[in-house]
């Protein structure tokens, strides 16, 4: 049995078939998902993949947050489905209030496409619990607006409940604790800047993306 | 009309000379209206025309087995096999950047993707040769700055990987950058669409952004003359164009499922000289007519003309022709992807483009003819100028005047001064979207994993891609200064295992009413046949960029191309510019002779001496120089020697053999001990079509038999490892000063601030 | 009544603010000494029709709060004009 993905698709986004590549490439079955539809269909979970979704215009995920999809993907969510929002897709979790805080421009104020050096901080999340916490992962970044902030609370809230599940080794945007991932409570629904299936060919520079593409394939069919 | 103000005959102030405007006079047998002047003017501009350049660019070979689509289209097509179709095209935005940096550069990102999609490929990446004033000049940084992040801003967001290109500072581009753009895209060889109007009764839909007053008479203003004065330059400021970079993704992606479906006929991107152009064209081509019912096209603001309806360059616009039948399907793609469709034009079958002042609805009949000229006067009988030519006056006394001569009293200063990495530029552009880029920027080329662009297979191939230019080699020698760019794209293709399918190339020229100008170019253009003939490689596309000036000094002749290539088994990455301990050094090919040459003519040590433009380049020996690309193209693709034998590979060209090495250094914090360059003018000679090779130890005697097997002129000169790159007798530095330099040199001197004044 | 509205969205106290930052570091090299608490957000313009004011800045605090801004970083601001008819 392999997991069907549903990789969202708004206006703007672009990297919803590197995602497809990725998913595919590890037995999966993802299926791209226009933002204009209501409904998920027989999805076992759910990727928003990176881009520039309604051109990260007013603020990034602000206007996609709206789309039709994204009541099906918060009822998905809400029943524990597995929803990971990479990039972009991180930032319309936050928007939707899927996930608490807000991702700033760069601290450096420039755009910073490369690879960074992650550490897995948690391993109790749909996207990690194939890997062992301490693990370290080259995953490449591409972002502007990657400077993930929240209140004091928050931050306060994500650590006692180990829901920061991925840290920069070298933080490369001035995120608030080295935040590279977070969690929700239910640990079902992860948003990360770095982007895991830019990591899963050799090729590439980097097979690190693997595990944790398929600690989604195996939560996908946990919660299926 | 507004040109009615000027006191002297409109024709002129749209920049059309009399002799030009007789030509139109005797193709309508009456006088031109206003309309039909400012089409004229938009058409037959230098931008649009080519009317310096064509009679040059005719010599170029274009020819190929391979080649489905020459010069003359959107841009050149190639068969890549597994029935993949690869287009390419490069394109120049140097005078928009000059004025208003991010948005010119933004631009310049927007219209070669639409040449791109237009002809039914998906653009897959993007190179950006730039060159700008000298770092130390605040103006010049700002420009540099603006250029990048237009780049970053437009290319990120619209979803197209910026895969290389090149950056370069040099004080002949302090008033004009040269902002290059090249795009290449991939499509399924059947879907390939060329920009026809055909059938009678078939409609023109406009595609995309209102039409609004930017770049109104930015074709022949801004693209065609020179700037003189800070004052003339803030009047041209209005026209610059915006961009925006979710309109054409929404384009792309709504443009290429209209060609997936097969619903249009042909489709054309609007660029310079906007509506008029695109009409025009496609009709001209298509061997048909065109109406125009000018008031239905949208507009973004009230109580525009005609003529600024026909001439604005508002972006993000493309033009399908459809037919009638399947208008309904078109509306519905554009209306799911949330772009503007509306129906402004009807292929005819009488040859002429006529504006009809209209919406459409009433078909005509009733409605004013604004204008109407034969599309083709428009498009293919544009004038065609043998310009004047003349070799420079100081030709021969700079020949005579040998930078071999210049003493280096410190080669490791002088050498520790050429050293910038160009990450601080590429690390804001996205370089791995769709998750091809095996090769990021900064290595010799890029090189991309290829997938079939309808299924998404892996071919085991890849593609790799080089831009070179070297203004200071053309400046010598446009002729054999081009003819050595060629040897440095084929090498440097070779350092990635790949093998030359095609060129393009982007002239960035002078004033061409300059008769030494018009001998640079015309020698540039005889430089590139002989190399491309030599080796057997065709010149698909190119752009041609007058008029780089700044109050009346010519920029140093720099013809710039882009190189595709192919690597026929991809199956590690290449190892790039880099040394691993113990790793044994071999120079492959041979510095040329130098009876009549000089070394150091047009090198950047020469340059950094103050001795620019002086000797005589050597000249390249093709056939020798295949030789080399192709042994090193065999070793480094694992055909000669098994993979991983060669653990670093860099091309010699800017800086020589002294900069290639130092490179190395400081992208692998590895030390090397060179010995047997004999003097500064071996360690910093540019004679391209030379490699480093560091090698395996494991592997040494394999390589350098299948490099004495071949004929390859081979030199072992050192080992890497250690914390000291030192070549004996000439200098000895630390790794440490190499990296701190290497990586300092843009981000120290870009953070200085600018200004824009 | 139709209202001419101006939003002013900016980062809320203690929200690092880059872009301020950079900018306030760059002004003494250019001679302005004497600035500072440099601030950058975004002014959106638009007109509105509703029945009065109070209904008018009830709509705008919703459409602020849901749209533009984000209460997480941002405050807004909101000045509207009746405009006359």
């Amino acid at each position: 049995m392999s997991a069907n993905v549903a990789v969202v698709r708004f206006p703007g986004t672009n990297c919803e078939f590197d995602v497809a590549e990725a998913v595919t490439a590890l037995g999966g079955e993802p299926t791209i998902v226009f933002h204009d539809e209501v409904s998920l269909g027989s999805a076992d979970s759910v990727v928003i993949a990176g881009g520039f979704a309604h051109g990260d215009y007013l603020r990034p995920g602000a206007i996609a947050r709206f789309s039709p999809i994204m009541e099906a993907v918060s009822r998905f969510a809400l029943e524990g489905g597995a929803v990971i929002g990479i990039c972009n897709g991180f930032q319309v979790l936050c928007e939707s209030h899927l996930l608490p805080g807000a991702l700033q421009k760069n601290a450096g104020l420039r755009f910073k496409c490369g690879t960074a050096r992650l550490r897995v901080e948690s391993n109790r999340s749909a996207l990690t619990e194939q890997c062992d916490v301490g693990d370290e992962l080259d995953i490449p970044i591409n972002h502007f607006e990657g400077n993930y902030t929240c209140s004091e609370e928050t931050l306060a809230e994500l650590r006692d409940n180990d829901r920061i599940v991925l840290r920069y080794v070298e933080n490369p945007n001035g995120s608030v604790d080295d935040i590279a991932g977070i969690c929700n409570e239910g640990r079902n629904v992860v948003g990360l800047m770095p982007h895991p299936e830019r990591a899963c060919n050799p090729l590439l520079g980097s097979n690190d993306g693997v595990p944790l593409m398929r600690s989604l394939l195996e939560s996908a069919l946990a919660s299926a | 009309m507004s040109s009615d103000v000027t006191d002297q005959p409109t024709h002129r102030a749209l920049g059309l000379t009399d002799d030009e405007y007789e030509d139109i006079r005797t193709t309508l047998g009456r006088d031109p209206n206003h309309l039909e002047l400012a089409m004229y003017s938009v058409m037959w501009s230098e931008h649009c025309s080519y009317k310096s350049s064509r009679v040059h660019l005719r010599r170029l070979p274009s020819e190929g087995d391979h080649v489905l689509v020459g010069p003359g289209e959107g841009a050149g097509v190639l068969d890549v096999g597994d029935g993949i179709a690869a287009a390419i095209r490069i394109e120049s935005h140097n005078h928009p950047s000059a004025i208003e940096p991010y948005q010119g550069a933004a631009t310049g990102v927007g219209g070669i993707l639409r040449d791109i999609f237009s002809m039914g490929a998906r653009p897959i990446a993007v190179m950006d040769p730039l060159r700008f004033g000298p770092l130390d000049d605040p103006r010049s940084r700002w420009v540099a700055e603006g250029v990048v992040a237009g780049v970053s801003g437009y290319g990120n967001s619209v979803g197209v990987p910026t895969v290389g290109g090149e950056t370069v500072f040099d004080p002949t581009y302090a008033e004009n950058p040269l902002v290059n753009v090249l795009c290449l895209g991939l499509m399924p060889a059947e879907r390939l669409v060329l920009g026809r109007a055909e059938g009678p009764g078939n409609l023109a839909v406009l595609l995309g952004s209102a039409t609004g007053r930017d770049g109104i008479g930015g074709v022949s203003v801004l693209a065609s003359a020179g700037f003189s004065d800070a004052e003339a330059d803030a009047d041209k400021r209005p026209s610059v164009q915006v961009g925006d970079p979710f309109e054409e993704k929404r384009l792309i992606e709504a443009c290429l499922e209209l060609l997936e479906g097969d619903l249009a006929v042909g489709v054309q991107d609007l660029g310079g000289a906007g509506i008029t152009c695109a009409t025009a064209e496609t009709a001209a081509k298509g061997g048909s007519g065109m109406d125009v019912f000018v008031r239905a096209i949208p507009t973004r603001e009230p109580h525009m003309e005609p003529f600024e309806v026909m001439t604005s360059e508002s972006q993000e616009r493309m033009l399908a022709i459809v037919e009638p039948e399947r208008l309904d399907e078109v509306l519905a793609i554009a209306a799911r992807w949330e772009i503007r469709a509306t129906v402004v034009g009807r292929v005819t079958d009488t040859g002429q483009l006529r504006v009809i002042d209209s919406d459409g609805t009433d078909v005509g009949e009733v409605a004013e003819v604004l204008a109407d000229v034969p599309a083709r006067s428009l498009e293919d009988e544009a004038p065609l100028y043998h310009r004047e030519m003349a070799v420079p006056a100081d030709f021969d006394a700079r020949r005579a005047d040998s930078p071999d001569a210049l003493a280096c009293e410190d080669a490791g200063a002088d050498l520790l001064e050429m050293l910038a990495d160009t990450s601080w530029v590429w690390s804001q552009y996205d370089h791995m979207l769709f998750l091809n880029t095996v090769t990021p920027p900064g290595a010799d080329a890029a090189v991309l994993r290829l997938k079939h662009p309808g299924t998404g297979e892996d071919t085991s191939r890849a593609l790799a891609m080089s831009t070179d230019g070297n203004h200071l080699w053309c400046a010598v020698d446009p002729r054999r200064g081009a003819a050595m760019t060629v040897v440095e794209s084929v090498m440097n293709l070779a350092t990635v295992g790949a093998r030359p399918l095609a060129m393009v190339n982007c002239l960035n020229f002078g004033n061409p009413e300059h008769p030494e100008v018009m001998w640079q170019l015309s020698e540039a253009v005889d430089g590139f046949t002989e190399a491309l003939d030599a080796f057997g490689v065709p010149c698909v596309g190119g752009n041609v960029s007058l008029y780089n000036e700044s109050r009346g000094s010519d920029i140093d002749p720099t013809p710039v191309i882009g190189m595709l290539g192919m690597v026929d088994r991809l199956v590690a990455r290449p190892p790039g510019p880099t040394l691993v301990e113990g790793g044994r050094l071999v120079l492959v090919g041979a510095l040329p002779g130098t009876d009549g040459g000089d070394l150091l003519a047009g090198s950047r040590w020469a340059a950094q001496q103050g001795s620019r433009g002086t000797g005589n380049l050597c000249e390249p020996d093709f056939g020798a120089l295949e030789v080399v690309a192709a042994a090193v193209r065999d070793l480094v693709g694992g055909q000669a020697v098994p993979a991983g034998a060669i653990v670093g590979v860099h091309d010699v060209a800017e800086g020589g053999v002294g900069l290639a090495l130092a490179e190395m250094v400081a992208r692998s914090g590895e030390g090397a001990t060179i010995a047997r360059i004999e003097d500064h003018r071996a360690l910093f000679a540019e004679s391209p079509g030379r490699a480093v090779l560091c090698v395996d130890p494991e592997h040494l005697s394999e390589v350098l038999a299948v490099l004495e097997e071949r004929g390859v002129p081979t030199q072992r000169i050192g080992v890497a490892g250690g914390d000291r790159l030192s070549v004996k007798g000439l200098f000895d530095l630390e790794v440490a000063q190499v990296t701190s330099r290497w990586s300092s040199a843009l981000p120290d001197a870009l953070d200085r601030g600018t200004t824009q004044g | 009544m139709t209202f001419d509205v101006v939003v002013e969205v900016r980062l809320r106290p203690g929200i690092a603010d880059p872009q301020g930052a950079t900018i306030e570091r760059a002004l003494p090299a250019l001679g302005f000494d004497g600035v500072s608490s440099v601030g950058v957000g975004k002014s959106i313009r638009f007109t509105l029709e509703s029945a009065d004011e109070e209904s008018a800045r009830a709509e705008l605090a919703d459409l602020c709060e849901r749209f533009l801004s984000n209460p997480v970083i941002e405050d807004s601001e909101i000045t509207l004009t009746p405009v006359a008819s």
